[in-house]
């Protein structure tokens, strides 16, 4: 089966020019609003030593050439909408179009961040309840929607832990992580002043308890876990875990990247957490706009509520009878970390995932997880019965929870194609590939998670091409290893691109 | 209710026989029972899209935006008209729902508007090298103030007063875990007044124009940065960076900023995203994503992410930043609103607001009982101070529908009844006439209850 098609050289060309590339001075768009005021010479309100000698060289283009260039910009990317994007531990399910309608009506897109709480009840009442719904969802108590993102709140975790050491006059300076976690959890430490301790991972790919109980000790601030982890499963010894950590006055963080599995099924804070994540463009359904923007809240039990960033969205009871209750920005937190950004966090990202939890309630959010857990295992299962695991075992024989890891090591030895030469050859048939060499504990990892949103149809599609690709490169490894083919691009030199870095378009 | 999910009954049967199992609840038998939640979620029930679509209307209906008054705010974010062009473009499925650029191969689209998008940014701050965005103003602060810290061992980083309160804090909320110590330098007329610097000193950060408005002599404050072998950082807004000298010009190290005024919504705050560009000598140290030029196998031009060991997902615990997720989307508004302005237009955009502010400061110092804070040249900000309790005034001129500004006592105490006021191109001479009717009549108002209450 060949997927490569012809391509005609003229249109690349013009395809591949930038934005600066078609400039022509005199072009524009833009026509400023009349001077409406009396005009005063430039160097009366600006002393010329003051001034820019020459402007930003910005591109003079018109503005059907700009909607034209972004627009074929925009047909040189994959995206969610248009294909299977199984991408582990990124949770790519659907986006609602609901939620782009809700969140661009002016009274929130034109809503000023500094306006009176009086005149923003609305856009404090949504965050309040957001709150509510989140802590409820994570069994903890205490929401913060500030953090930006994942590794924002993964920081805010961190900083929370060591103001709540700091407050019992301690000074600890570990933070443990397993091997399996994401990149962020041990950057995330290195940032927040602590010095970082791996802990292993035993042969059923749970948290070594055994290496844990032996680097626990009262120097250890922390205990970041994944959830299900990383390898898609849950951690069995989660109760004898959270044991160990406590019994040496650790924190215990919850990286919430992969919520998506236990909504409504079992909760962080009844494991035992102390502090929790979320990536609302994860589970939330926050469109990921090609690299963000995101949202990263946290939710925090009783003894860390103190420390939660300033301001805090509260809710004040209405003082007479029949009156409405108020929202409000409260700062006066004198044990709080600080703030951690701007203004009051992403506020259009709230509104998304608010809608979201409104649509869904407690049963929709329940059927999620049953139904992401379901699509990983039925996936797994097709793979097993189309015969792939035999060349891509699971690295783990257990069920899995909403994603799953294969080792591409049997594929490598066996038909001489590693793992991004099968997700190079995906490409060709559409699909985005799985997140590959991670976790790193796993040889030529794939983590695969299909999310809830994907048909049974789109499972099996996914199995079969998994299949054909192994088929074909039995055959031909070749064909693999110079994929792809019907991309924009094919494979690009990365190495170069790091060693003489050409990072801006020279004017 | 929908959960958008798509298993029929038959796909469920067929689909547990596959795996194996003979119900969903076995799908999860690995989590001990005792941690199961044996009830439902205490959320209300799911709804249909219009129902949803009617409660979000009526919270969105309970805020006062800033099409439902004159509104004079700004102190960090800027009520300027975004064109109708950046809605259609990232609206559109193929830049709202990818992931970040991993395969770059099917992301060339993404990339390619991330290396315009650093090219801009390059432009706007004279500087060599952009990120591709990290999450807004503020925390770029912060993530500026790490990079310093990771390039040598000193114990101090010196902040302007001048500096939006915001950045402050965010800077020393980090700060406080590296342990290196915060220290002020306050403003005299408006503008920054250095003390003396030493060799414990790891930053100077200073903000243009400060939040009074006022632009700074950043070459003088980098001078003195680098006379002590200590990094200049700039945090800058970059409309009015147009008319004045950049930042890289000025021997800025590390220039950042809040980018909601290029082509991003208020949002009550966000998303917007914060821009990031420093010195070649500075390029590996940067946080985040960039996007960088090469060629493909066939010799095409092609874009990727480069310059990744700095990251996380290599470099782990010795990573230079954290950062994963930052703010793809709104930097791609941010590249098509300055393609839209263009070369000449940016200026005339800028220079439309100095006339305007220029003629809103004179109109507003003429009232009787307001006069301005400082008389530094500024751009499309600047405080005034009032002889009368600053709130009451906004409340006053609030139910004439105009919001007059930003009340600086919250943030400057040494301005209890100080009056930041914003005027951005949506705001006609006609409006600022209107701000000036109801300020002097608030003004005098107010001022009549005091004279009043003391007689």
């Amino acid at each position: 089966m060949s997927v490569a098609r012809p391509q005609s050289n003229i249109a690349a060309a013009d395809d591949e020019l930038t934005i600066f590339e078609r400039s022509k001075p005199g072009r524009r768009a833009f026509e400023a609003p009349q001077l409406d005021v009396p005009e005063r010479p430039l160097d009366e309100l600006l002393p010329p030593v003051m001034r820019r000698r020459e402007p930003p060289r910005l591109p003079e283009v018109s503005e059907p050439e700009i909607v034209r260039h972004f627009n074929r910009l925009s047909k040189r990317n994959f995206d969610l909408d248009t294909g299977f994007y199984p991408l582990g531990s990124c949770t790519m399910k659907h986006n609602p179009k609901l939620h782009e309608r809700v969140a661009a009506l002016p009274g929130h897109a034109k809503l000023h961040p500094l306006q009176d709480p009086s005149r923003a009840q609305g856009a404090l009442e949504l965050m309040w309840r957001l709150q509510e719904a989140l802590g409820e969802i994570a069994g903890l108590p205490h929401v913060s929607l500030q953090p930006s993102a994942g590794s924002h709140g993964e920081l805010a975790g961190v900083l929370l832990t060591r103001a709540f050491h700091e407050d019992r006059g301690e000074q600890r300076t570990k933070v443990l992580t397993p091997d399996t976690a994401h990149g962020t959890n041990p950057a995330t430490v290195t940032m927040a002043g602590y010095e970082v301790v791996k802990v292993g991972t035993d042969a059923h790919g749970n948290v070594d308890l055994d290496d844990l109980r032996s680097k626990a000790d009262d120097d250890v601030a922390c205990l970041m876990l994944t959830n299900p982890s990383t390898l898609g499963l849950f951690e069995t010894g989660i109760e004898e875990i959270e044991r160990i950590v406590h019994g040496v006055g650790a924190t215990l963080y919850y990286d919430g990247a992969n919520l998506n599995a236990i909504m409504g099924i079992c909760r962080p804070g009844d494991m035992g957490f102390d502090i929790v994540h979320f990536n609302l463009h994860k589970s939330f359904t926050q469109p990921h706009g090609g690299g963000g923007p995101g949202a990263g809240p946290i939710a925090v039990s009783d003894a860390i509520e103190p420390y939660l960033p300033r301001p805090q969205v509260v809710r004040r009871e209405g003082t007479g009878n029949g009156t409405k209750p108020f929202y409000e920005l409260d700062y006066e937190r004198p044990k709080s970390i600080g703030r951690l950004r701007g203004f009051q966090g992403n506020y259009g990202v709230f509104v998304r995932s608010y809608a979201y939890i409104r649509s869904l309630g407690a049963a929709g959010l329940r059927e999620v997880s049953e139904v992401a857990v379901l699509n990983a295992n039925y996936l797994l299962a097709r793979l097993r019965r189309e015969g792939v695991l035999e060349l891509l075992p699971a690295a783990h024989e257990r069920l899995c929870m909403h994603e799953f890891v294969l080792s591409g090591s049997p594929m490598k030895r066996e038909l001489q194609i590693r793992t991004l030469d099968l997700a190079k050859r995906l490409l060709d048939h559409g699909v985005h590939p799985p997140t590959v060499y991670f976790p790193l504990i796993v040889d030529e990892a794939l983590l695969i998670e299909p999310t809830e949103t994907e048909t049974k149809e789109t499972l099996d599609r996914f199995a079969s091409i998994l299949a054909e690709i192994l088929r074909e490169a039995r055959e031909d490894p070749e064909v693999a290893r110079n994929a792809p083919y019907s991309t924009p691009v094919r494979r690009l030199d990365e190495a170069g691109a790091a060693r003489r870095p050409v990072v801006r378009q020279a004017l | 209710m929908s959960s958008y999910t798509s298993v029929t009954a038959e796909d469920l049967r067929e689909m547990l026989e596959t795996i194996g199992v003979d119900s969903l609840d076995a799908l999860f038998q690995e989590i001990p029972s005792r941690l199961r939640l044996e009830r439902e979620l205490a959320l209300d029930r799911g709804r249909s899209e219009q129902e949803v679509f009617e409660e979000l209307r009526a919270l969105a209906a309970a805020n006062t935006s800033t099409d439902d008054e004159i509104s004079f705010l700004g102190a960090g974010m800027y009520d300027h008209y975004v064109p109708a062009l950046i809605d259609s473009i990232i609206e559109r499925s193929e830049f709202l729902t990818p992931y970040t650029p991993y395969q770059p191969e099917i992301s060339q689209g993404g990339l390619q508007a991330m290396f315009e998008y650093q090219t801009a940014i390059c432009e706007l701050t004279g500087l060599p090298v952009s990120n591709a965005s990290v999450y807004e103003g503020p925390s770029a602060v912060a993530a500026a103030g790490y990079v310093a810290k990771l390039s040598g061992e000193r114990g101090r980083f010196v902040v302007s007063h001048g500096v939006h309160r915001h950045s402050r804090e965010a800077l020393a909320t980090l700060a406080h875990g590296w342990g290196i110590e915060v220290v002020q330098a306050p403003l005299s007329d408006g503008l920054t007044d250095l003390p003396a610097l030493d060799n414990g000193v790891s930053a100077v950060i200073v903000q243009q124009p400060n939040f009074l408005g006022a632009v700074e002599d950043v070459e003088a404050i980098a001078e003195a940065a680098h006379e002590v072998g200590a990094l200049a950082i700039c945090a800058c807004d970059p409309l009015p960076l147009v008319l004045l000298r950049s930042p890289g010009e000025c021997g800025v190290d590390i220039a950042v900023g809040e980018g909601q005024t290029l082509g991003n919504r208020l949002d009550f705050g966000g998303p917007s995203f914060g821009f990031f560009a420093a010195t070649e000598a500075l390029m590996r140290r940067i946080p985040g994503r960039i996007a960088g030029e090469t060629r493909d196998v066939d010799g095409k031009r092609g874009f990727v992410l480069t310059l990744q060991t700095r990251e996380q997902h290599i470099r782990r615990e010795r990573a230079t930043s954290n950062i994963c997720t930052a703010q793809a989307l709104n930097a791609l508004a941010g590249v098509i609103y300055l393609s839209w302005l263009g070369r000449e237009g940016i200026v005339e955009l800028v220079e439309l607001m100095l006339q305007r502010t220029a003629y809103a400061r004179d109109r507003l110092q003429a009232i009787d009982g307001v006069q301005l804070a400082h008389a530094q040249p500024v751009v499309r900000e600047f405080p005034l101070l009032l002889d009368a309790p600053v709130d009451r005034v906004v409340g006053r001129c609030r139910e004439q529908g105009v919001n007059p500004g930003y009340p600086l006592g919250r943030d400057y105490p040494e301005y209890p009844d100080g009056l930041l006021v914003a005027i951005t191109e949506r705001r006609t001479r006609a409006d600022i006439d209107r701000l000036a009717q109801v300020l002097e009549a608030a003004v005098a108002a107010e001022r009549r209850e005091l004279a009043q209450a003391s007689a």
